[in-house]
């Protein structure tokens, strides 16, 4: 869990532990890097899939909104039929009574009644009948009024059916307050006159065809006439007779479906047909959003998927881009190490050089002087005359001493550097431990530090690196002097363990490392001095000095008491040196 | 018994060979590598003292000179300088390798220690 928590929040998103110095410099910047990752791929994955859903999403609204359209056009469609068949069905009867019956019979107001009975109970709704002849007298009636003798001659429709032979007006109230409508068709008489025969009929029976039709999604099917007023009763608040707000369509011979914005209720789908012969155009309104309800529900399904394609896009791009910047970050932290701990080998291997070349080069005037101060010391002892000068003597003395001194240091310095570059050769730890310590003396007598060195006898010279030895323990006693405080005490013990191995242990009674400090100790570049000029490296190269001669190192510490470090390295290191090779190709 | 004493600085190996000769060691001094040859043509020596770093020709080279005028010569080395080369090879080649400046008494029993091997 932690793992994967590390695999979405690595440490180079914070920064990463970024050092200043030239080894630095060409570090990237990784949260950068990081960013640049993550947006480019994603970018390459989601535009794609961006693309194709808008693609998608476009496509599919089309259909669905053509097939609205189309599926509007058909129920206009049908409704246009059954209406057109409900009319000629009417004006088919007429046509039949002007066949089945002579003109003579027609205006016999006995026959006319009873054609009138047979219709309302063929058809329904019809409210009355009558024969006009050829100069627009109404010759015989049959209804509720008293319209005998009335001449239509001077009317529009008069002239219309003349004209056409037959004429279905638009719905009106006329005197009985009642929406109705007239047919009225014309016949030839053979003699060349004509007469017309004209019935009015209650448009009831219409509106409930369309008040029943199924329409659905709000839907709304009505008749208007060519000026745009409602002929029947639109199903909502519009009453009969009202001019109703959409414009009046176009005319078109085939059924039309469109979309049409109502200021008040929105997008509507309208569709309509001119009913042929007839000024009406039926109209049927759907509400738009209603008929798009399934396409609706797609769009949010296409959505859902959107997202979770992008979420699941971002998730692997995230996962990838933060697996890759972080090998690469953890490749430069490496490599930063093992520059610095080349460049901390070289800056050792220079120093030794520099002291080589000072200490040879004060070694042979010193050498002069020690066997000019012997010559005179000789002289002094062989021949009689000086031998009693106490003071010369002493004077003398002296020199030697201060000359004696001078050259254990030089001797120390040579000592240092000559084993600077060396491989494996024989070692003896004390004496590797005394010169590292020699190196410290003075550091330690001005703190009043008691170094106390304790090695066993029964460990043999051994074949090691001298000069990492030597870098480990100057390391770890410049640390333990760095954690000392001034009357502390350094311990160095060594023992033999398993025959084959020798355990040292340097402890000191410093201020000790807390417990979440210890285990990031030997991590490179993680160090407590960092104000006080400590790289975090010291610790860090010391461990991988002893790995590399074949020891490991570990620590204990409690803080306020002190830090115990324990090196265990073998006897024979030639043959865990050649192992270590073999098991650590990655360095 | 009888040494040569070969060392570049004059005043050294001068000093040393005065010093020695008050002990009772009799040692003859030169300052190159040409005057040691020099001195094999004529006399036997039973120990060289060479300094390992000098102009022309270094200690261990003439070394090699020396041993085949007179061969089973005891060699010390005595050094200012000490690289590593030469204190690896100087140690295994010579009796002794030693460091300037040296304590005289225990170059004397240096010397009797190779003497007496």
């Amino acid at each position: 869990m932690n793992k994967l928590l590390k695999l979405f929040s690595p440490n180079f998103l914070w920064g990463g532990k970024q050092g200043k110095g030239p080894l630095y410099r060409h570090m990237f910047n990784y949260s950068r890097l990081w960013r640049s990752a993550v947006m480019l791929t994603a970018l390459s994955a989601i535009l794609p899939l961006l693309a194709i859903t808008w693609f998608d999403y476009n496509v599919t609204q089309k259909a669905v909104e053509s097939e609205t359209l189309s599926r509007t056009s058909r129920t206009v469609s049908n409704t246009k039929r059954t209406i057109s068949s409900f009319l000629a069905e009417r004006k088919s009867a007429l046509d039949f009574i002007v066949h089945d019956n002579l003109y003579e019979e027609l205006i016999d107001p006995v026959r006319l009644s009873v054609i009138l009975e047979s219709l309302r109970k063929s058809f329904g709704g019809i409210s009355d009948i009558g024969v006009i002849d050829a100069s627009g007298q109404q010759i015989a009636y049959i209804g509720p009024y008293l319209l005998e003798g009335k001449n239509y001659s001077g009317q529009d429709w008069f002239k219309e059916v003349v004209e056409r032979g037959i004429y279905i007006s638009d719905v009106f109230l006329g005197f009985r307050n009642e929406p109705h409508l007239v047919i009225a068709i014309s016949y030839e008489l053979p003699a060349g006159s004509f007469y017309i025969l004209r019935t009015s009929i209650d448009t009831d029976r219409l509106n409930e065809q369309l008040l029943n039709l199924e329409l659905g999604a709000q839907g709304n099917a009505f008749i208007i006439n060519s000026k745009g007023v409602l002929q029947t009763p639109a199903r909502h608040h519009k009453k009969v007779f009202e001019k109703i707000v959409i414009p009046v369509p176009e005319y078109s011979s085939k059924t039309e479906a469109f979309q049409y914005n109502d200021p008040d209720e929105g997008s509507q789908i309208l569709g309509y047909a001119y009913i042929p012969d007839t000024p009406f155009i039926l109209m049927i309104v759907k509400n738009k959003n209603e008929m798009m309800k399934s396409w609706h529900k797609t769009r949010f399904e296409i959505l859902i998927f959107l997202s979770i394609g992008i979420l699941i896009v971002m998730v692997g791009v995230i996962g990838f881009a933060t697996f890759f910047v972080n090998n690469i970050y953890i490749a430069d932290q490496r490599r930063i190490k093992i520059l610095h701990q080349v460049e901390y080998s070289n800056k050792l291997s220079s120093i030794g050089r520099l002291a080589a070349g000072v200490a040879h080069e004060i070694n042979n005037p010193l050498a002069i002087i020690n066997e000019k101060s012997g010559l005179i010391k000789d002289i002094f002892q062989f021949t009689d005359i000086y031998a009693k000068d106490e003071k010369l003597i002493g004077l003398v003395d002296a020199i030697h001493n201060s000359v004696a001194r001078c050259g254990t240091i030089t001797k120390q310095l040579l000592s240092f550097a000559r084993h600077m570059d060396f491989s494996f050769q024989p070692v003896d730890l004390k004496k590797v431990i005394r010169e590292v310590i020699g190196f410290l003396g003075k550091e330690a007598e001005y703190r009043n530090i008691k170094t106390s060195i304790n090695i066993s006898q029964d460990i043999p010279e051994f074949k090691s690196d001298r000069g990492k030895l030597q870098q480990v323990f100057l390391n770890l006693f410049n640390n333990a002097f760095a954690a000392l405080s001034d009357g502390g005490n350094l311990d160095i013990s060594a023992i033999r363990i398993r025959n084959d191995r020798i355990r040292i242990t340097v402890a000191d009674t410093g201020c000790g490392i807390p417990e979440k400090d210890l285990k990031k100790i030997f991590e490179p570049f993680f160090s407590t001095r960092t104000t006080v000029g400590g790289t975090g490296l010291g610790l860090s190269i010391t461990y991988s000095l002893i790995q590399e001669i074949g020891g490991t190192l570990e620590v204990t510490s409690t803080v306020d008491v002190g830090t115990r470090f324990i090196i265990t390295l073998p006897l024979n290191a030639k043959m865990i040196k050649e192992k270590n090779n073999a098991l650590t190709p990655r360095g | 018994m009888r040494l040569l004493l070969v060392d570049d600085e004059e005043e050294f190996v001068a000093t040393l060979a005065e010093r020695l000769s008050l002990r009772g060691i009799v040692a003859d001094w030169v300052t190159s590598a040409k005057g040691a040859e020099k001195m094999i043509e004529t006399r036997h020596y039973d120990l060289a003292l060479l300094d390992v770093k000098m102009p022309r020709v270094g200690g261990r080279e003439l070394k090699k000179i020396i041993e085949k005028k007179l061969p089973g010569i005891k060699t010390i080395y005595l050094t200012g300088h000490g690289s590593a080369e030469d204190y690896q090879a100087g140690s295994a080649e010579a009796e002794y390798y030693l460091m300037k400046p040296i304590n005289i008494s225990d170059l004397i029993e240096k010397i009797n220690d190779a003497l007496g091997k």
